[in-house]
């Protein structure tokens, strides 16, 4: 085909399966969007902050391989939060303690996009380590909300996120822990998905707590959500959590028919604290949810408000155990200081004194507190054991309905700035998306609706175990009937 | 106040993170606060209940104990912040001669 017949890019409409259909149809080609991209990032990163690593010439480098390999994502650029290893590249965790590390291996869920032929297109900033729900706390510098840049793109995957929503990328991964995909997918107005624990490796993930972590997409509408998770998803042998059953194919789940299905609104998640456009949008969601045929009813999670605490403990003891080994020795950053260091423990605690920021070092000691002897049945101990009432108030819901409808968020996105000098409110920011980690279950955040400031608000969805089908079906139907996906940021 | 700067003082030796004066005293605010939060779990009574540390039903894995291709010594450290003879670098921190003695 001759260049002058190909169609102009159009870099709003830069989705997974529309970019796979115009290479399919020859109507453009990876190498034209790579360029396209690379001129908008050029406009809108200063702006936007939403990358800490990206190599230009590496990625023009990988384009070459490109037409050998055959797989799902050909050509397809997929941006990695910085938390996640590839092979040979800066793997920071936006913290100074891993400045210079590049890993000699890729993470699970790199291999499988390599396989598939995604083009691996930068690092995304994030808090550091994953500590944060506004990515405010990254050592890089923090990243902005492209809807308003003066306000916070939430966290801690606020740069995987700020660059779909830019469309500085067509896609990205990111990780979470306690809301880390979806708050900021809701604030960005994207899709963001946290499968069930298990569902996908976290080999090469660094780690923050162990038994809540788990990867996920970010992406511009539902179907690219399915479409990354057919590639992520799976048995892996190098992670001793990944489970051993079948992945189906997500893309089947992608019926637009709710009918029948039954939806629990858990009351807890409207009391106090909700704003009141959060509140309006999610009504109207729901509103719409029931004109298409699917109930609609009540249920229960009464332990709901016990959810923060028992997260704050459980997420930073096992933080505090997995961030022990960055010590100064085997990589990473090293205190410059060594001619005053008199003994072994005065030069890990000079090294990790420089290399953490101020939140890292409040969880690790958090942590350290709530397993330390005397405290660890108060504390730790306890909150395992609230851990099993949350699992249950799910299993006991889940009875009633096959999906629960929630706000991703109790308020729209706030303003840079806002909450970092009280690290309480901004843990309590997370209180709508923690309890899925606690219980291991699947969530999806999905943009609902905008303020009348037009700032993005999300709704969450979240299913059983294993059942991310469900939470595509609905996904899907609600994403169909309304508009809210093409709406874009004004940059 | 329910946490005290000296007992901050400790879990900051205990985590191996060096603190200035003003830290000391922030953290020790701050955690005081968080942990008034974290305290509302005492008012639940889970008597009885399982302490759930994982949410999967996990067991042992265990592999045939095959050599395999690995990482080499050179790609390892690479990474080190200091490094000699492909061995990791660190400062000297015990005299030799004291070690020799103790083991005596």
């Amino acid at each position: 085909m001759s260049t002058d017949k190909r169609m102009p890019i159009n870099i709003e409409n830069l989705k997974i399966h529309r970019l796979l259909e115009l290479y399919r149809t020859k109507e453009l080609n990876p190498k034209e969007v790579i360029d396209c991209l690379f001129s908008h990032i050029e406009k809108i990163e200063p702006k936007i902050k939403a990358f800490v690593h990206f190599n230009r010439e590496k990625i023009t480098k990988e384009l070459e391989n490109i037409p050998q390999k055959e797989g799902k994502l050909k050509g397809i650029p997929v941006t990695i939060k910085d938390n996640i290893c590839v092979k040979d590249e800066p793997t920071t965790c936006a913290s100074k303690i891993l400045g210079g590390f590049s890993p000699p291996y890729d993470a699970t869920v790199v291999e499988r996009l390599k396989r598939e032929g995604a083009i691996l297109f930068g690092k995304a900033n994030m808090d550091e380590f994953a500590f944060g729900s506004s990515c405010e706390t990254s050592f890089y510098g923090p990243t902005h909300n492209p809807w308003n840049t003066s306000c916070v793109p939430g966290g801690s995957s606020g740069g995987s996120a700020a660059a779909v929503a830019s469309d500085e990328t067509v896609a990205s991964l990111g990780s979470d822990t306690g809301g880390s995909i979806r708050q900021p997918a809701s604030f960005c107005g994207i899709v963001g998905l946290k499968p069930t624990y298990g569902r996908v490796s976290r080999y090469g993930l660094v780690a923050f707590a162990s038994s809540l972590d788990q990867i996920g997409p970010l992406t511009k509408d539902v179907k690219d959500c399915a479409l990354l998770m057919n590639v992520i998803a799976g048995y892996d042998e190098k992670d001793s959590t990944s489970v051993n059953i079948p992945v189906p194919d997500y893309t089947k789940a992608l019926v637009k028919d709710i009918r029948g299905m039954k939806i629990g609104v858990p009351r807890e998640y409207f009391l106090e604290g909700i704003d009141k456009e959060v509140k309006k949008a999610i009504e109207e969601a729901i509103t719409l949810i029931k004109d298409l045929k699917a109930e609609v009813k009540e249920v229960s999670l009464p332990h709901t408000e016990y959810a923060v605490a028992t997260y704050y403990i459980i997420a930073t003891a096992e933080a505090s155990s997995n961030l022990a080994r960055f010590d100064g020795v085997q990589y990473g950053y090293r205190t410059k200081d060594i001619s005053s260091v008199n003994d072994i423990i005065q030069f890990y605690s000079r090294t990790r004194k420089e290399g953490f920021g101020a939140e890292a070092k409040r969880r690790i000691m958090l942590g350290t507190y709530v397993l330390s002897h005397g405290y660890y049945d108060a504390y730790y101990l306890r909150a395992l054991k609230v851990r099993t009432l949350i699992r249950k108030d799910f299993e006991e819901a889940f009875k009633e309905c096959d999906i629960i409808l929630t706000p991703t968020s109790p308020t729209p996105p706030f303003r840079m700035g806002e909450k970092t000098e009280n690290p309480l409110a901004m843990y309590l920011s997370d209180i709508y998306t923690i309890s899925v980690n606690l219980a291991g279950v699947p969530a999806i955040s999905l943009p609902c609706g905008f303020t009348n400031d037009q700032l993005p608000i999300g709704m969450q969805l979240i299913g059983k175990p294993f059942d991310e089908e469900t939470i595509f079906r609905l996904a899907y139907t609600y994403e169909q009937n309304t508009d809210w996906h093409y709406k874009k940021p004004k940059l | 106040m329910a946490i005290t700067l000296k007992e901050v003082g400790h879990i900051a030796k205990l985590a191996r993170i060096e603190l200035t004066p003003e830290e000391l005293s922030c953290y020790t605010s701050q955690l005081d606060k968080i942990l008034e939060y974290i305290n509302k779990l005492r008012e639940l009574d889970v008597k009885g209940v399982e302490p759930t540390t994982g949410v999967l039903p996990l067991k042992n894995v265990l592999r045939e104990d095959q050599i395999k291709p690995s990482l080499s010594i050179e790609t390892v450290v690479k990474m080190a912040p200091d490094k000699k003879n492909n061995q990791f670098k660190v400062p000297k921190i015990i005299e030799c001669e004291m070690l020799f003695e103790k083991n005596e």
